[in-house]
């Protein structure tokens, strides 16, 4: 267990070209992919709850893509190499 | 054909005809050829040429024209054709070797005459993914959209596509029941 850190006042980078913002996984509508099939692979590949998982698959479906993950760059490319395995399409990019 | 049920061990079985057998191996073969593609032409390279390719620097490799391919294989950064191509230059290869090894399980666990299919969760997951990348073809090729028994029923009995999206339906039948069964 961690207890919060005490406050400490940073100086506030205003500078945009920190790369301090995470990096996303998008996975996109597509007319093939089964509705059960997506909540599966969400549910087995992210290890993602069952509502969670159709959740993501329904925004997915009704809203043409969504967020599925977010994290390091490297992490976010090993989640697409997994979902083209699967066959979903899926991309990274940076949240901005 | 039955469809797949979750088995007492964990994995799943189904029933299925020699005739579905013949046809579920004629569709996967074609993508497992897909798949090998552009490196059927070179010729076999050793270690030094496999670790001299792995450093050079040469240009990053173009989403493929094919629209089959393309969806198969697709870019991982949407408006980064840069990025994109570095990713794939790393990736593909393995991508292709995935997509291999899923439908080499399904021709290896598909009893040729027909009869029981019996697979553990591992060799399930294989198949589904076998099983949609034949689906994505198919997609693509009849270029299907969501409600695709409507545009099924909007066809010409005599046209040669009917078979092709029937035996597409069939393949999502098939898919849905193998996530059913894993899924119990």
């Amino acid at each position: 267990m961690s207890v919060a850190p005490a406050e400490v006042d940073l100086p506030r980078i205003e500078d945009e070209s920190v790369p301090d913002k995470p990096w996303l996984t998008i996975v996109w509508n597509d007319p093939v992919n089964l509705m059960s099939y997506v909540t599966y692979v969400f549910e087995h590949v992210f290890g993602y709850p069952r509502p969670k998982a159709e959740k993501l698959m329904l925004d997915v479906h009704h809203k043409g893509k969504a967020v599925v993950a977010s994290g390091s760059r490297e992490a976010m490319e090993h989640n697409v190499e997994v979902l083209h395995g699967y066959g979903l399409w899926a991309t990274i990019r940076q949240d901005t | 054909m039955e469809i797949f049920r979750p088995a007492r061990d964990g994995g799943v079985s189904a029933w299925i005809s020699a005739g579905e057998a013949t046809l579920l191996r004629t569709l996967v073969l074609p993508v497992m050829d897909l798949m090998a593609g552009d490196r059927k032409d070179q010729p076999q390279r050793g270690v030094i040429e496999e670790l001299e390719a792995l450093f050079n620097q040469g240009p990053a490799p173009q989403t493929p024209t094919d629209p089959v391919l393309a969806r198969l294989l697709p870019d991982a950064y949407h408006d980064d054709p840069e990025a994109a191509g570095e990713f794939r230059k790393y990736t593909e290869s393995s991508l292709r070797e995935a997509k291999k090894y899923f439908a080499q399980t399904l021709l290896d666990t598909l009893p040729e005459n027909g009869g029981r299919v019996k697979l553990t969760g591992d060799q399930a997951r294989d198949w589904m993914r076998a099983l949609n990348d034949v689906r994505l073809a198919f997609g693509v090729r009849l270029e299907v959209s969501e409600d695709f028994e409507d545009q099924l029923a909007a066809l010409d009995p005599e046209d040669p596509r009917v078979a092709a999206f029937e035996v597409y339906g069939w393949l999502g039948a098939v898919q849905e029941s193998l996530v059913r069964a894993l899924d119990r």
